[in-house]
């Protein structure tokens, strides 16, 4: 009965002023096109950036140290004594995972998990007279293989061959141009234990990452602890599970259980997944505050017809109409400017998708072009949809509460 | 043996406008109108005509007394119900058109049966095509109100007013704005509506011939009523 006839004085009041209408919705419209288009750059950005760090590194790392040095006897003895020791130094221990073989087994029994042990350590790689130290890490290319994304990053060779060459190496692309080394040439390994070994070059990887492309290589494990003068030893244990978002758990049960400092990939990109916290809350308090300034706009039209109106919504309250029948046209017209927005705000935020998906852009440290990572998840769409509605109508209540006290006495006793 | 309770029955309705000084407006009115009659209320300015009028038809609410329309009590009544009752039984003219300049002509008349919702889109335009044309305005249904003439708008404020069939009709000076011949045409039309249709017509007015023209006038001076002549 109302409704009908409301929506139709409502849109009719609109209409009759279509270009300030029409302000106020492209108002709410970029609003909620830009709300959409940021949302999706930082989510895509997100979600790439996380993508990334959770295929490139084993998810869990449990490495030889311990969290905490260990207990000196007197304490253990006497948890409860008072007692003070000055300059102790903690207890010296053997580095490297005791019994890596057994660990690895059991883990990599589990369904749908990959474990490798691993060991890593600095190295000198040397080629005609030129120098750069490197960080190796010694692996099993096999697992290696599941665990990261080097394989895939491989430019020429493969990890595998480090199984079919007696001494192989796999070295970064930077590393290679800088030293001028090409696939199955002969560099130097110089190590902290002093050894000095020629090793071939069997595959050359691209990361798109300049520390690791110039100073990351691999080995064998086995070459890696003769290198590193380790025999027997892995100060890693790398592991990869079905479920990535179950590091953390399966992390903190793990060193419960040998001690051994296990480090989950949220847990060593903590800061980098706080700064997205911070970086999502800083953009959408940005995008909040246009929504607010769009609803301004709809407050003034809204108010501008109330204070013009004030002859109409009297007549209609003398014709019969309840105070809160003049409430909801007013507010139905807001409703009508958050809808008309948010269509219009979505077909803005297509368009913006597009133009932001066709742009490509260099960063210093990355050589290749980039563009944004866009999500065109509809969760934005409803949000930034959900957002134009809400503050259209909350941009409207008030102007609606004071049409619906209009004292139609007063207004008809002022206009005879 | 069944007494009829009149149409509208005033008793002891004071309104006091609360203020630093309190304003009153009408001070004790009691009123019977009985069904059909055609009451014409005249007094000077500020005597209280027009808050009288606004109180009859509910559009404000007495400081003390009560007020009978149609038999029901008004009294501690709540605002939506009040507004009921004037969607259904009361039809307002004013001074001053007050149609809505959005809608035709027809669709101004098709509003209070619309809010009312008790007929259909077709009975309600078929309504208001009939009521336009019972006061000869059916060409000038389609056209908007600011392409009427004074004369023209008043009589689509009538339409208006008789829109949910009311068995009231309250106006405020409604020739006030009117030359003399509209005024006598408007006149007219509520004696028609009184004598006809057995329609309550109360007219507040400061016409003379207007208010010579009705049975009953009520004369107001200072808020109260200081005569009540029947002719």
């Amino acid at each position: 009965m109302f409704w009908r006839v409301g929506f139709e004085i409502a849109m009719a009041q609109l209409l009759n002023r279509r270009r300030q209408t029409l302000v106020s919705v492209l108002g709410v419209a970029l609003g909620v096109g830009f709300f959409i288009a940021t949302a999706s750059i930082m989510r895509g950005s997100e979600e790439d950036f996380v993508d990334r760090l959770v295929n490139n590194q084993p998810h869990i790392t449990i490495k030889d140290e311990f969290r905490n040095p260990a207990a000196q006897p007197l304490f253990l003895v006497y948890p409860e004594g008072a007692v003070s020791l000055a300059h102790t130094k903690p207890r010296e221990y053997l580095r490297g995972i005791k019994n890596y073989a057994a660990k690895v087994e059991e883990l990599s029994a589990r369904p749908g998990v990959v474990a490798e042990a691993a060991l890593t350590g600095q190295i000198i790689v040397r080629y005609a007279n030129k120098d750069l130290s490197a960080s190796v890490a010694g692996i099993e290319p096999e697992k290696e293989m599941q665990l990261t994304k080097v394989e895939t990053d491989m430019k020429e060779g493969s990890l595998l061959r480090l199984r079919t060459t007696a001494d192989g190496i796999v070295i970064g692309q930077g590393m290679a141009t800088e030293l001028g080394l090409h696939l199955d040439d002969l560099a130097t390994v110089i190590t902290p234990a002093g050894l000095v070994k020629p090793m071939k070059v069997v595959g050359i990887f691209y990361m798109g990452n300049l520390l690791l492309d110039e100073g990351q290589v691999y080995v064998l494990l086995k070459n890696a602890q003769v290198l590193l003068d380790k025999p027997f030893i892995a100060n890693q244990i790398r592991i990869r599970l079905p479920d990535p978002n179950a590091a953390e758990t399966v992390a903190a049960q793990l060193e419960s259980r040998w001690s051994y400092r296990a480090d989950s990939w949220q847990e060593v990109n903590r800061d980098i997944l706080g700064l997205f916290v911070i970086r999502n809350a800083i953009t959408y308090s940005i995008v909040g505050a246009i929504m607010v300034v769009a609803s301004f706009g709809i407050f003034n039209i809204i108010s501008t017809v109330v204070m013009e109106k004030r002859r109409d919504i009297a007549i209609l309250m003398s014709m019969g109409f309840r105070s809160v029948d003049i409430e909801r046209i007013f507010l139905i017209q807001g409703a009508l400017v958050g809808v008309l927005g948010m269509v219009i705000g979505w077909a803005i935020a297509l368009g913006l998708l597009q133009l932001l998906a066709s742009i490509r852009f260099s960063i210093p440290g990355m050589t290749d072009r980039q563009g944004f990572v866009l999500d065109y998840g509809v969760a934005q769409f409803l949000v930034g949809g959900f957002f134009s509605l809400v503050s259209a109508i909350a941009a409207a209540w008030y102007p609606a509460r004071k049409a619906a006290t209009v004292r139609p006495v007063e207004i008809i006793r002022g206009a005879a | 043996m069944s007494v009829e309770r009149p149409l509208l029955e005033a008793r002891g309705v004071t309104r006091i406008l609360p203020a630093i000084v309190p304003v009153t407006l009408v001070h004790d009115i009691d009123l019977v109108v009985e069904k059909g009659e055609f009451v014409s209320v005249t007094g000077p300015s500020g005597s209280g005509k027009s808050s009288l009028l606004y109180l009859l038809g509910l559009l404000d609410v007495p400081t003390s007394g009560e007020i009978f329309i149609d038999g029901i009590a008004t009294s501690g009544l709540g605002a939506d119900a009040l507004a009921a009752i004037r969607l259904a039984k009361i039809g307002f003219v004013f001074q001053f058109h007050f149609l809505l300049p959005e809608f035709t002509v027809i669709e101004n008349v098709m509003l209070p049966m619309r809010r009312l919702g008790a007929l259909t889109m077709d009975d309600i335009r078929t309504r208001a095509g009939a009521l336009l044309k019972d006061l000869d305005m059916s060409d000038q249904a389609e056209k908007r109100p600011d392409q009427l003439s004074g004369g023209q708008r008043q009589r689509v404020a009538i339409a208006r007013a008789l829109a949910n069939d009311p068995v009231l009709i309250l106006a405020d000076e409604p020739t006030g704005n009117l030359d003399s011949r509209n005024s006598k045409i408007v006149q007219e039309i509520f004696a028609q509506l009184a004598r006809e249709q057995g329609r309550t017509v109360i007219a507040v007015t400061h016409e003379e011939s207007f208010a010579r023209s009705t049975q009953r006038n009520v004369y107001l001076v200072d808020g109260h009523i200081a005569r009540d002549e029947r002719r």
